[in-house]
């Protein structure tokens, strides 16, 4: 399949481990006309605040933005159901030649009426910029008025990667952070950052680490609440799960509160253990702690392998390929795919850093094509090159999948099954089997020619 | 913890809805790239750009694929910080450039987003540019649209490019190809494509189709790699579009628009067009037919006299079924025309009728198309988010809602059956396949309609009837 031609410019973001020396580039724009899977600034902001659930998400611009984020995420909560809305100040010809900030602030007004969200996220969409509204000023004074923090989340869909949007949301939740009551916050104390509670995974964390003893003072953000994230400045260490998202807020409540942090992944039964084990290192000093983590993976682990083992007889020795947002969930997903006896032939992120794709180099078994930022083409030429039987990622990369008779399992924000903790291990097994054992790949042409 | 009786314990069905002035909340609507990159992937060879930032294509794919399952492949410029400070002319060159060498594609098909129009790209000039840099050979036809999604919805995005194209590729003919028609279908699903399709050609025509990704989105299983999908209106058809005896375009709406494709070429090149409704419903349907039998001069083939047989069959079956029910629809404008029609023909009281577009025809469109004597119970919403179409909809109480997977949420806070139509389709299978055109289109509405009430009625009864 070497007919699927590689942009020159994009060659230095493929590499295949044991092949050549290792000097891939990353972290850069997306090329002109190369067919990224990525998305905007303004993606990076939304996904990381989507799930606070009782603030207001208004997206200030035309109306694309809005109604492509119009509830799409698998992003549950137990109460308020108000991120679940899209709201939008659907610019229109006359507001971006006189500006948008009156429509803005009567929006705001109305919104803040209507819904009596707890705070209120204005987003900035490409144009905001460039018409000169003053987006800032308008949150100050509806602050002022209203009595809620109204925060600007500066995402202009141009102004650089999907991960400058995670940085734009991380310094509007910094805001929030430091304002609350901490009084009842016990020493053995976490937030749980990076998580977003597709399918209720939050919830299962979160009861891990309770039952280990471990009190969870915010989840930032899944099942997000504001008075949550006011207080997470009271808690004793930060847990932060994917790799570009909220590595940022954790540093500068490091730098501002002294709050530590730790990296985790809650996918895969090897991750997940270490997660929970590393932080009852983290308070050494509670030995009951460190008890009742062993006792609770022990518990869950005998649960889940003998299901687990059932499938990789079906599994083993089958091909996967990986391609999803941050690099540190492509690391697990080596390790959970190992634990099903396969084996990851393609491996790639939207925004992986150096430290990522050389820790992937060193995971990957020689052979495997990693990608960074990787467009359609490579990642069809790749699978087919590879014969992958599986392919991991997001809703753009499905028909890819598909179309050359590829089993699929979605593991994008859209999904809405938990496929983190123990349990998740055991539907991520699941769906697995069930998209590569699927009689219809016999029936394929690509496959049977 | 247990998951689902969280999500059980808390729904959307809770949620209070209140309508605002100067938000949008739940856009019934899309922005105008959308629309204009549908159109380009209904030309064979043919890759989509979008002038404008990363996330415009990768939403705008991510949206399409969840519809139409199937790959969508849409470039993009790339704008960053410094594009947007000195122009998006390097950008959008080196964009053409990467998609010749990676796609070799028949067309690229340009669309303008909010981005570069708001800093006044120059976009024209920067083809023309790109091209004198080039050898001639190597660069294909380029379609540039200017769709900024501060001006109309996806609808204008889409006519746009329609338009766009038709007046970039169709050169003058030679003279009068008396079996060749152009056809406008709108924004159709790409069932409805090839249904009208079959169609043109039962009458010994030759239909060139813009656009028509009925294959393109709606195709089988690759048996060897495709960088683009096959299928699409080849570019060399376009071309000749000057050379055609007839245009019919699709649309109550787009009838009444200032410029379209069909008018530039009645202009341009004496293409007699011909403007309707989409044929959905029995009349709309005998006046498409009677259309193509007047352009073709033949008469209408038997196999459309027995399909017209049967849905007169099959609505006199079921007639009880419907008759004064009352209904709440909404989606495109045209699509919303089209489905009041054919509910007017069955006793189905259209009472709220509701689009995200704001053409301004809408209600003399829709008045036209009912009986007089039920105007005054009809709420027509043009501009409408779904914030007020709840709102109409709860204070009309409908039977049946008719739209597109995004009315969803609110069909089940109010507790009435949605019938699913249009697009997107994104929370079940088959929504390409979705026919909704000819006596067949009605037909299979025809029974997802009473189905819908009879099943209610099933569920809702104690009794458990087995006979309905």
């Amino acid at each position: 399949m070497s007919s699927i031609p590689i942009l020159k410019q994009r060659e230095r973001q493929i590499h295949e481990t044991g092949k050549a020396p290792f000097d891939m580039t990353c972290d850069k724009q997306s090329l002109a006309g190369s067919v990224s899977q990525r998305a905007c600034v303004f993606c990076g902001s939304r996904v990381v605040l989507y799930p606070i659930a009782d603030a207001l998400h208004i997206v200030h611009g035309p109306i694309g933005c809005a109604a492509y984020t119009w509830d799409i995420r698998g992003a549950l909560s137990s109460g308020p159901q108000l991120h679940r809305m899209s709201f939008s100040t659907d610019l229109r010809e006359m507001e971006v030649i006189f500006g948008g900030e009156k429509k803005l602030y009567q929006a705001l007004i109305e919104l803040i009426d209507a819904y009596a969200p707890k705070a209120a996220f204005v987003y900035s969409t490409c144009i905001v910029g460039i018409i000169g509204d003053d987006v800032a000023a308008v949150c100050r004074r509806v602050t002022r008025e209203k009595g809620i923090p109204v925060l600007p989340v500066h995402s202009e869909g141009f102004k650089g990667t999907k991960k400058d949007g995670y940085r734009a949301a991380c310094d509007a939740l910094f805001e929030l952070v430091g304002t609350g009551d901490t009084r009842d916050i016990a020493p053995t104390s976490i937030n749980i950052l990076g998580e977003f509670n597709i399918g209720g995974e939050a919830w299962l964390i979160r009861d891990y680490y309770q039952r280990m003893g471990v009190q969870v003072v915010s989840v930032l953000t899944g099942d997000g609440r504001v008075d949550d994230v006011r207080r997470a400045h009271g808690a004793a260490l930060n847990v932060v799960q994917c790799s570009g998202a909220m590595t940022f807020l954790a540093e500068m409540m490091r730098a501002k509160y002294g709050i530590p942090f730790i990296r985790a992944s809650y996918f895969g039964i090897e991750d997940m253990a270490k997660a929970l084990y590393d932080v009852a290192a983290h308070f050494s000093g509670d030995t009951a702690i460190q008890k009742r983590t062993e006792a609770l993976v022990r518990a869950q682990v005998t649960a889940v392998v003998p299901e687990l083992q059932r499938i990789r007889a079906d599994l083993e020795g089958k091909r996967a390929a990986v391609y999803v947002g941050g690099a540190f969930k492509v690391f697990s997903l080596i390790k959970a795919l190992r634990q099903l006896g396969m084996q990851v032939v393609v491996a790639g992120s939207q925004t992986g850093n150096a430290d990522d794709y050389a820790t992937l180099r060193d995971l990957c078994d020689p052979g495997t094509v990693i990608l960074d930022d990787a467009n359609p083409l490579e990642l069809s030429r790749y699978v087919i090159e590879k014969r992958a039987d599986l392919f991991i990622g997001g809703v753009k990369e499905r028909p890819i999948a598909y179309k050359l008779g590829i089993g699929f399992c979605d593991h994008n924000h859209e999904r809405k099954t938990p496929l983190a903790g123990f349990e998740g291990m055991l539907h991520f097994a699941r769906e697995i089997h069930t998209t590569v054992t699927s009689p219809v790949w016999q029936f394929v042409p690509f496959r049977t020619v | 913890m247990n998951t689902s009786q969280n999500s059980k314990e808390y729904t959307l069905g809770q949620f209070p809805i209140t309508p605002t002035a100067s938000a949008t909340q739940n856009a019934c609507k899309l922005c105008a790239p959308l629309g204009a990159a549908l159109v380009f992937k209904g030309i064979r060879g043919a890759v989509p750009l979008l002038h404008g930032s990363q996330g415009c294509s990768t939403y705008i794919r991510r949206y399409l694929i969840s519809h139409y399952k199937e790959p969508v492949d849409i470039a993009c410029s790339n704008f960053g910080e410094q594009t947007a400070v000195f122009g998006g002319g390097v950008n959008l060159k080196l964009a053409l450039e990467n998609i010749c060498k990676q796609y070799d594609p028949a067309l690229i098909g340009v669309a303008t987003t909010c981005l570069s129009e708001t800093i006044g790209d120059d976009v024209p000039m920067f083809i023309k540019q790109y091209r004198a840099t080039q050898p001639e050979a190597t660069v294909p036809p380029i379609v540039h649209a200017s769709t900024p999604s501060y001006q109309g919805s996806h609808m204008e995005g889409f006519h746009r490019a329609v338009l766009a194209t038709v007046k970039t590729l169709a050169v003058a003919g030679t003279g009068s190809e008396s079996t060749r028609i152009n056809l406008f279908p709108g924004m159709l699903s790409p069932a409805d494509i090839r249904h009208l399709k079959e169609m043109t050609t039962a009458f010994g025509l030759t239909a060139m189709v813009l656009p028509d990704y009925s294959q393109t989105l709606d195709g089988g299983l690759w048996e060897s790699y495709q960088r683009i999908p096959s299928g699409g209106t080849p570019v060399a058809e376009i071309a000749k579009a000057g050379d055609a005896a007839a245009s019919v375009e699709l649309g109550h709406t787009l009838a009444r628009a200032d410029e379209s494709a069909a008018t530039l070429l009645e202009q341009c090149f004496d293409v007699r067009a011909t403007r309707l409704g989409f044929p959905m419903g029995i009349r709309a349907t005998d006046a498409w037919l009677q259309t193509l039998a007047d352009t073709s001069g033949r008469p209408i083939p038997d196999i459309y006299k027995e399909q017209r047989g049967r849905l007169l069959d099959t609505l006199v079956d079921g007639h009880k079924h419907v008759n004064t029910v009352r209904a709440a629809v909404y989606g495109e404008e045209d699509l919303v025309a089209g489905l009041v029609a054919f509910l007017a023909e069955i006793g189905i009281h259209p009472v709220v009728c509701a689009s995200g577009g704001q053409s301004r025809h809408l209600t003399q469109v829709l008045h036209a198309l009912v009986p007089a004597a039920w105007h005054e119970e009809m709420t027509i919403l043009e501009g409408a988010d779904f914030a007020a179409i709840e709102t109409a909809v709860t204070a009309a109480r409908p039977d049946l809602i008719i739209g597109h997977s995004k009315g969803y949420a609110l069909a089940r806070r109010l507790a009435i059956p949605l019938v699913r139509v249009g697009f997107p389709i994104h929370d079940r299978m088959g929504g390409p396949r979705l026919l909704h055109v000819g006596y067949e289109g009605a037909m299979g509405l025809f029974d997802r309609i009473a189905n819908a009430l009879i099943e209610q009625r099933q569920d809702g009864s104690e009794v458990g009837y087995t006979y309905m």
